[in-house]
């Protein structure tokens, strides 16, 4: 198990480094030039290079790249050309805010798609089975910034229960568990839990339809074991993967709910990238991709050793 | 009865053989028998006849605006499924957009196919120190959450139909090569193709008649379940305003333009999704009769 660990975390290191050369690739196959946001209109040859130089973009690039990686490395992921603040504080809040909408909404779909997908794996083959099929199949093809639109039409402008976009008080002083807050997050929760609560209720109902099927589960049921018992037993079997959806999704959520966050205006990471694409704000947008991708790759890294820890047959692959 | 015989004498001759001509045409047998599928492909055939033969069927000029007939309801007389923000008839721009709206679904998932199953082949046959460079490379974009890398490519290299698809390829070839890399490696293990090589034959005669025949059909049970991701994706990025540009009808643009308009005219801000969610739907139900038809187990 430990040399398991140690081999995929060796792995990992050029994989970051990658991700960390795409994201600086990325300033220099935007369009125009990087610097037209920062300098003024129709500023002088003498001025552009003298702003050039500051910025290091006289150097080559593997230089530039060398320097900029050496920032990042001690959390300096430069100042916003918007409103001049920290990238880092501006991404870290993204991230908070998307992170426990992203939970929020995997701990949704993981309750709703497992309970689906268990009724649906002990009904295989009937018309239940066809149906919660059916619903995780539309699951997964919604454009799930529409289904966003629409509940804000349902429950927000029609029967007016809910508040439409935003995230209320909190967005300045941080998530707190009351009423206010948690009723700004019930809308893009939902439309958000679509997703992975289809994927999990899928992987559910093959999963044990499956070890049902499979010889060790008569045996059990052959000794006299109650179903409940039984249950267990097949559960047992059906956890891991799920559990391993589960992480995957929550860290594609992370990257992925830029659109639901523009339907529902929440402060989140997508939201910030958003923004700063069309503020052309390239190092917030810099930072939060990188800030993100790293982020997916260390749940991959956590995903893989937590599954080879319950299932030893990963090891040997 | 005569290509069981057949297939019974291949695997006499040569063990695991790629799949047959025989195969396809079951394939083709069972799909037709599906009426899931024949449902689907249905659907998908009469909107992609919409969007040939467009100018024929819709009722008005989708770009004609006009200020005095802006957000009529659904159901308006000579305007059936209401207007827009800018007094453009929804339903000939509903029909408009089955044009791009396909085209930015569709094109991304061929080419990355060609590409992702090229490069898959390649380092899968190849080995050694090719395989590492290509599989290494892959690697990174496959660590990319793949909403985040489309929306970042289209972010810095800005709104257009080409960039759009373009980054959309990005996002589709690095799980497409994989499928293509793990199944070469397997091929290329098998003794056959041993045999094959031992008695002269050209690593483009192997590839050709063995690695290639076997690798298609895995590929394209995957791809044509990325059809219905990317159709969403793609209007998802034109709905953020980083795909295709005004005025072109789209529908992931038409969703983004009526969105402003929830308080007045809800139904009509609903329409674009639907094409967007059925058209999705039907792909995905496609793929998995698809899938469930090279199922030989079943």
């Amino acid at each position: 198990m430990f040399i398991y660990t140690l081999r995929r975390i060796l792995y990992t290191i050029p994989i970051a480094i990658g991700v960390s050369i795409v994201c600086f690739a990325l300033i220099h196959i935007s369009a125009g030039d990087p610097l037209s946001s920062v300098l003024p209109e129709g500023a002088s040859p003498e001025m552009i290079a003298q702003v050039r130089e500051a910025y290091g973009f006289d150097q080559p690039l593997v230089v530039q790249y060398l320097r900029w990686l050496a920032l990042v490395v001690q959390g300096d992921f430069g100042v916003s050309i918007v409103n001049r603040r920290p990238v880092l504080g501006e991404v870290m809040a993204a991230v908070a805010n998307t992170l426990i909408l992203g939970s929020v909404a995997v701990l949704l779909g993981f309750i709703v798609g497992t309970a689906l997908g268990i009724l649906a794996g002990y009904t295989a083959g009937t018309g239940k089975d066809k149906v919660v099929t059916a619903v995780a199949i539309s699951g997964v093809s919604i454009p799930h910034y529409w289904l966003g639109i629409v509940l804000v039409i349902v429950f927000a402008v029609n029967l007016n229960l809910l508040p439409a976009t935003g995230m209320g008080g909190s967005a300045s002083n941080g998530f707190s568990f009351d009423w206010d807050s948690i009723s700004y997050m019930i809308l893009p929760a939902v439309t958000l839990a679509v997703i992975p609560g289809s994927i999990i209720a899928r992987s559910v109902r093959g999963t044990v339809a499956d070890v049902r099927k499979q010889e060790f589960v008569q045996t059990l049921a052959a000794k006299g074991l109650s179903r409940g018992r039984i249950f267990v037993h097949v559960m047992r079997n059906a956890l891991p993967s799920v559990l391993a959806i589960m992480g995957l999704q929550l860290a594609q959520l992370l990257g992925g709910s830029i659109l639901v966050e523009t339907v529902f205006a929440w402060p989140g990471t997508g939201f910030l990238l958003n923004n700063a694409i069309f503020s052309r704000d390239l190092p917030i947008l810099q930072g939060t991709i990188l800030t993100l991708a790293l982020i997916f790759v260390a749940v991959n890294l956590v995903v893989d050793i937590v599954q080879a820890m319950f299932d030893p047959r990963i090891k040997r692959a | 009865m005569s290509s069981v015989a057949s297939a019974k004498a291949d695997i006499a001759v040569v063990g695991r053989r790629p799949p047959s001509r025989s195969f396809w045409n079951n394939v083709g047998r069972r799909l037709l028998r599906d009426p899931v599928t024949m449902f689907c492909a249905a659907l998908i055939l009469a909107i992609v006849l919409a969007a040939i033969f467009a100018p024929h069927i819709a009722p008005s000029d989708p770009y004609r605006t006009s200020m005095a007939r802006r957000l009529l309801p659904v159901g308006s007389p000579g305007y059936l499924l209401g207007t827009d923000e800018l007094g453009r008839d929804i339903l000939s721009r509903l029909i408009y957009g089955t044009r791009l709206s396909l085209i930015m679904g569709m094109s991304p998932v061929v080419i990355a196919t060609l590409v992702g199953g090229i490069l898959g082949v390649v380092a899968g046959y190849a080995g050694g120190l090719k395989n590492m460079i290509i599989m290494r490379v892959i690697d990174v974009f496959y660590a990319f959450p793949s909403v985040l890398l489309a929306v970042a490519l289209a972010g810095v290299l800005g709104a257009g139909l080409g960039n759009t698809i373009f980054s959309l390829v990005l996002v589709f070839v690095p799980s497409l090569a994989r499928v293509a890399e793990s199944i070469t490696i397997q091929i290329r293990g098998q003794d056959y193709v041993e045999a094959a090589l031992a008695t002269g034959a050209s690593d483009w005669r192997v590839v050709r008649d063995h690695v290639i025949p076997n690798v298609t059909g895995p590929i394209i049970s995957y791809a044509s379940s990325l059809i219905s991701v990317s159709i969403v994706l793609a209007s998802g990025l034109s709905f953020l305003g980083l795909g295709i540009t005004p005025p072109e009808p789209e529908w992931g643009l038409m969703l983004n333009a009526l969105r402003q308009a929830i308080y007045v005219a809800p139904l009509n801000a609903v329409l674009p999704g639907i094409m967007i969610f059925v058209t999705s739907m039907c792909f995905n139900l496609m793929s998995e009769g698809l899938r469930a038809a090279m199922d030989v187990k079943q």
